[in-house]
């Protein structure tokens, strides 16, 4: 059954506090570029490569893996880490909540009712907004330093300025967007 | 150790964001396109909650304060932001919600999450040319807190409870359903 907001914020908020507690902020988007560094690092031996000079011990020739010290060159060296594993238990909570969910409800549609209403049964649209709107989402995450998760909910209830710099604009951007996209023609349903 | 609490909190939270319904992309767009505001209710009572407990816990000394990582203040994060928010918008998704749903096993979040390793790449190689542009350059003093700016942790716990008054006044619906 679906939680109620209160329900549902009153989860969000004790995980953000339980991870501040026994380890440090939630942040998620940092861990696609380490994994982009695990898989290229099969194809290249030098990307990363252990350096006494650096703090973490690693380093890249690659400015940003390089940079900060050389953590995530470090990272990428030793996949065994905090935030790698923190981001792949998230697809076993998924996974459990999701089952959970299934015994209760219906299954979920294999298309999102939105998606329908404005494009019908186009998979291959719903394929492509979804590789565009990652690539846009991690991109904008990295060069802004974080994402939904790291930015807006771990950075504001820091009482972060860049966090709130960042809620602002991503929302600004995301609701013309949404209704450009979404609402028009949405009459059909 | 650290290892344990990895698997622990990234269940945890993969499991919340499911069962919240963040990574249902539907409820996504309904908020953005202002018709169903419950998203935005429980994702801003959520921030509320856990700032108020921070900060409640940090004068207590019941929370390390070490534990603590604020992200820094540069231009990057307008444009950054911005493409984030039309990510978002397009695809229903996000970062985390895209990762919580490949549990799920939906198609479009590994097309999601693959889109996003490819935009990760991009970034990468990009990194060194944008911060020619002084795009990663602190500004406003970096790493700035309003609980350090104003010296007191009562700003987190004001700001807090603002955030869950905000929550519990936002109305459900603000554009009519179609």
């Amino acid at each position: 059954m679906q939680w109620n907001w209160k329900k549902s914020g009153l989860a969000l908020g004790l995980t953000f506090v339980l991870a501040i507690v026994l380890v440090k902020p939630i942040g998620v988007s940092t861990q696609f570029v380490i994994v982009d560094g695990i898989i290229a690092s099969l194809f290249n031996d030098s990307l990363v490569y252990p350096s006494s000079e650096s703090p973490s011990g690693y380093g890249s020739d690659n400015a940003y893996l390089n940079k900060s010290g050389g953590k995530y060159a470090a990272a990428i060296a030793n996949p065994l880490n905090y935030g790698l594993m923190f981001v792949a238990s998230m697809i076993v909570g998924g996974f459990i909540a999701s089952r959970q969910l299934r015994r209760q409800d219906a299954d979920p549609p294999r298309l999102p009712l939105v998606h329908r209403q404005r494009f019908g049964n186009d998979t291959l649209k719903r394929y492509l907004l979804s590789f565009v709107g990652g690539f846009l989402c991690v991109y904008g995450a990295r060069m802004a330093g974080g994402c939904t998760s790291g930015h807006m909910m771990s950075g504001m209830m820091q009482t972060s300025v860049s966090g709130f710099v960042f809620a602002a604009s991503a929302f600004a951007a995301a609701v013309p967007t949404a209704i450009w996209l979404y609402d028009r023609g949405a009459k059909k349903s | 150790m650290s290892l344990v609490f990895a698997i622990i909190l990234g269940t945890l939270f993969g499991y919340v964001l499911y069962r919240v319904g963040a990574t249902d992309a539907d409820k996504i767009i309904s908020m953005l396109t202002l018709k169903d505001m419950y998203l935005a209710k429980a994702i801003a009572s959520g921030i509320g909650l856990a700032a108020l407990l921070l900060f409640v816990g940090l004068s207590c000394g019941l929370i390390d304060p070490t534990h603590l990582s604020t992200k820094s203040m540069f231009l990057g994060v307008v444009p950054g932001g911005i493409l984030l928010g039309i990510g978002w918008a397009l695809s229903g998704m996000c970062p985390g919600t895209g990762v919580a749903n490949l549990g799920a096993g939906r198609i479009d979040a590994l097309v999601y999450v693959v889109g996003g390793l490819v935009g990760a790449a991009a970034f990468t190689m990009d990194y060194e040319s944008l911060a020619a542009l002084g795009l990663f350059d602190a500004i406003w003093g970096g790493k700035i807190t309003l609980a350090s700016l104003l010296n007191s942790h009562w700003a987190g716990i004001l700001l807090g409870a603002a955030f869950i008054l905000c929550a519990s006044l936002l109305p459900l619906r603000i554009r009519s359903q179609s």
